[in-house]
């Protein structure tokens, strides 16, 4: 192979190493292909690491009224309508043995009285289905994953950062990769390869979000000739830190809700029950009464309208500060220390405990909590088959977690997003295993496409001056904030397009100083080139979804659009002059028993279980 | 509050120097933020490394004012009113360059522990386990892998006995094993030879500075030495094995009320 560039051949490359990425590496190694793991940072401190509050699967342990096509149900309501209804049915049907997989690899969830898996109650969840470890499951789980991965035999390669997929036709052929201590390159040749890189919450200031989430898997995707889906639809989470502001933005779990928190405005009033939805209203507690029966344990009381999906409860607090009945530091009150003992908090909640007591000095035990929305989840990515994960236009690509589309539709659920890694993980491992054994000659890479890609990720080093590329990414994270972020209009999203053009010719003459190693400026200059990507597709799709749906709020547009939008999936694709070109999707027409399920109410849904039309 | 002066330093495995930079801090800023200020301003290429920069991944971990610690837990009002804040990386690993050390010994040691290998589940495909009993594992396994208890165990800072002693991380990673309810693998014998229990002398330095609180020393260390102790120490036992034959490794196992 070219030059001085080493060249190293597997089977598989995973890109990423977060939960989707090791259960798909771990996957593929059970299938004796020979595999490799490609993170950009060390492994064990991916953003899976950051989850808080728990995995969602049907276990049953804490409620058995709970079921597979319960959680498919809420899943699906939860999205909006727009979720893959396929994704939505293996997800929920297959989450509870990944789930139980991950005690036989040593996990160790938090029990119930009987011994179980505990599980809490969640936003959007109609019974308590969260296995959890306190608030602190994403580190449980990505050390599960790496302490069993790494005796599975796939090789990792850490802190090396994957620059361009690298293509033989209309295959991936591999990938090149950059290592961060060295600024030498890599030259991974492999017949399949899975993107698991996450999602892209670094272009707002105001995120949940690590230095990571810059959108590389979906840009490296899209250069590759991959469809982007969904992309206009980015999870707000409600509940953020708001002081002091260096922190502002960093993740509050969902799970303080989940134990009994309660949500006030500088009224004192709790005005989560201003704010339910009608689709809603059937299942959610009118009086602070019913509200307190429920967290009392009376099953025959509904769920309090705190925990109603997140996209609802971020918009309510949004419109509570808007409306002068914020907290003094521009957000509302998070208050679970009227409602739980304090050592019921330190046992349950020990991070948020820590976080608070040591970055605001506020101790969640004795004092309300002061919290807003932050950017956290992308619900679109790359567009991919439901049952193999492969790109829909890319062979050989394949993508899963956070990174691909379809599962979560218009807006997640809290404690879908572990239960989507390891499930949809595994799947993805499944779908490059059966695509590698059947390709017949390894694909091969041309010279030129590493010189040329080469060039291109040197330039910033190379040129004599430029750009600061940490400005740069204020500036994008201005223009974001600015103009898509939580509420949206036409015009400032057309003002918000035309800044992108400008801070895209910007970055093109972003400047690298000093030399190729470990050299953080280089780095940030190339994450750019994602997010460059990445912006733009959220900033055109939101534009053209002119209606309200999960996610994404319109201003100017703030109606559900069934009859229309409810059918249709934006898509974003690489033209052939490089042109980012926007197409819709006309959903087909679901499986219609899958379609009944999602659509009934719980009384039908109870009936059905109880016939036996819905076998659990 | 005002302009502080920091003096980083800067190098990599050939040698290196403290470089000093000043800049603005306001309200609430930790250390980490203040890094991050100064490489946006005027360090553009300064190495550090960091992620989640709210506690919970471990990856920031370096040496302010001498102490061990995570920057992005490290609140500038928690400093000295006054002088100059001095940033270095942890001491008990190779420079990479400037703050960043390689912590690849870490993965090594971690390659060499046997994993978790739990008995089968239950008829109902189920593992019991009570809260009670997994409790203590479950402190173990709060650990972030930040390794600060392994930049000040002397054993390897001052001695350089990183082949001989695997070091706290380690002795926690394998305490959580031993302890698992669930584990059937016996690894006192490794826990004695490959990673050298013995050489910890319980100077509790690691307890101390472990951002998750995790009674290192106490809870996972001292046990294990027990264990080894019994194992391979204890006359009686060993006439007991003389005689009786080898004892099985003895795992509490839960008992469940029905």
């Amino acid at each position: 192979m070219s030059h001085d560039i080493k060249t190293i051949e597997h089977d598989v490359i995973v890109i990423g190493a977060g939960g989707a990425g090791l259960r798909a590496a771990i996957e593929c190694s059970a299938h004796g292909l020979d595999t490799a793991v490609v993170c950009k940072s060390l492994l064990g401190k991916a953003h899976t690491v950051m989850a808080e509050g728990g995995m969602a699967a049907a276990l049953r342990n804490a409620d058995n009224r709970d079921n597979w096509a319960v959680h498919f149900r809420d899943t699906m309501r939860g999205s909006k309508f727009l979720g893959v209804y396929r994704m939505a049915e293996l997800h929920a049907k297959q989450a509870p043995e990944r789930v139980k997989e991950l005690e036989d690899w040593g996990a160790v969830f938090d029990r119930t009285k009987d011994g179980l898996i505990n599980q809490r109650n969640f936003g959007g969840h109609r019974f308590p289905r969260l296995a959890h470890v306190g608030d602190r499951t994403g580190l449980e789980l990505i050390r599960t994953l790496q302490d069993h991965g790494i005796h599975q035999g796939f090789e990792v390669y850490m802190e090396c950062k994957a620059v361009k997929l690298i293509k033989d036709g209309d295959a991936v052929a591999g990938v090149l990769c950059l290592w961060k201590d060295s600024g030498r390159f890599m030259l991974l040749k492999a017949k399949a390869i899975i993107l698991a890189t996450g999602g892209a919450g670094k272009m707002w200031r105001v995120t949940s979000n690590s230095w990571e989430y810059t959108g590389d898997g979906a840009a490296m995707a899209y250069d590759a000739g991959a469809e982007l889906m969904d992309i206009e639809f980015v999870q707000f989470h409600p509940t953020g830190m708001v002081w002091p502001p260096s922190v502002r933005g960093t993740l509050v779990t969902e799970g303080v809700r989940g134990e009994g928190g309660h949500l006030r405005n500088s009224e004192g009033k709790r005005f989560m029950f201003n704010y339910v939805p009608e689709r809603f209203a059937s299942e959610t507690a009118d009086t602070e009464e019913e509200a307190a029966k429920w967290l009392a344990g009376d099953k025959e009381a509904r769920r309090p309208p705190e925990l109603l999906t997140r996209d609802v409860v971020a918009r309510a607090i949004y419109n509570e500060v808007k409306a002068g009945r914020g907290s003094p530091h521009g957000g509302a009150f998070l208050d679970i220390a009227s409602n739980r003992p304090a050592e019921y908090i330190k046992k349950k909640l020990p991070s948020m405990y820590h976080q608070f007591k040591e970055l605001a000095e506020l101790d969640i035990t004795t004092t309300p909590m002061e919290v807003g929305p932050t950017t956290h989840y992308f619900m679109g990515g790359i567009r991919v088959d439901p049952d193999s994960q492969q790109a829909t236009t890319v062979k050989g690509l394949f993508a899963c977690g956070e990174c691909a589309a379809g599962l979560h539709g218009a807006n997640r659920l809290g404690g879908n997003s572990l239960s989507d890694l390891i499930v949809f993980g595994k799947l993805a491992g499944d779908g490059a295993a059966a695509y590698a054994k059947g390709l017949g000659t390894a694909p091969s890479i041309s010279d030129d496409q590493v010189t040329d890609a080469v060039r291109h990720v040197t330039a910033p080093l190379n040129r004599e001056t430029g750009e600061n590329p940490f400005q740069l990414h204020d500036e994008l994270c201005e223009i974001m904030g600015e103009h898509v972020g939580i509420y949206r209009t036409e015009d400032g999203l057309g003002a918000g397009l035309e800044k992108l053009v400008g801070w895209r010719e910007k970055i093109k003459n972003a400047k690298a100083h000093a030399s190729s190693q470990y050299n953080a400026g280089w780095h940030e200059a190339l994450d750019l080139e994602s997010m460059a990507v990445v912006s733009q597709a959220v900033a055109m799709a939101a534009k053209e979804r002119k209606e309200s749906r999960g996610g994404h709020s319109r201003a100017d547009h703030e109606v559900e659009d069934y009859d229309h939008w409810g059918n249709i999936n934006i898509i974003l694709k690489k033209g052939d002059d490089d042109e980012m070109v926007l197409s819709h999707y006309q959903r087909e027409a679901p499986d219609p028993f899958l379609e009944k399920i999602a659509k009934a109410t719980v009384e039908e849904l109870d009936a059905m279980t109880a016939s036996g039309e819905v076998e659990i | 509050m005002a302009k502080r002066t920091f003096k980083i330093w800067r190098g990599n495995a050939e040698g290196g120097e403290f470089v000093t930079y000043e800049t603005d801090i306001t309200e609430g800023m930790v250390v980490l933020d203040a890094i991050h200020q100064i490489q946006s301003e005027s360090a553009n290429d300064l190495a550090v490394r960091w992620n989640c920069k709210a506690g919970k991944c471990g990856s920031c971990s370096m040496e302010i004012n001498g102490k061990p610690k995570l920057s992005c837990m490290t609140r500038m009002n928690s400093m000295p009113a006054t002088g100059e804040i001095v940033i270095q990386p942890m001491k008990a690993f190779p420079v990479v360059k400037d703050l960043v050390c390689d912590v690849s010994y870490n993965y090594e040691r971690n390659k060499m522990i046997p994993p978790f290998s739990p008995r089968p589940r239950e008829a109902d495909g189920t593992h019991r386990m009570v809260q009670d009993d997994v409790d203590r594992i479950q402190e173990f396994r709060k650990c972030l892998e930040c390794f600060l208890c392994m930049d000040v165990c002397h054993v390897h800072r001052d001695h350089g006995k990183q082949k001989e002693f695997s070091g706290p991380r380690w002795m926690i990673r394998l305490a959580s094993l031993e302890m698992h309810p669930l584990d059937i693998v016996d690894r006192i014998p490794l826990i004695k030879k490959e990673h050298g229990s013995g050489y910890c002398n319980i100077t509790r330095c690691c307890t101390e500075v472990c951002p998750e609180h995790i009674n290192i020393t106490d809870n996972g260390i001292i046990p294990l030495k027990e264990r080894v102790v019994d194992r391979f120490y204890d006359p009686i036992a060993m006439l007991m094995r003389k005689v009786f034959g080898p004892r099985k490794p003895h795992k509490k196992l839960p008992v469940i009320n029905d």
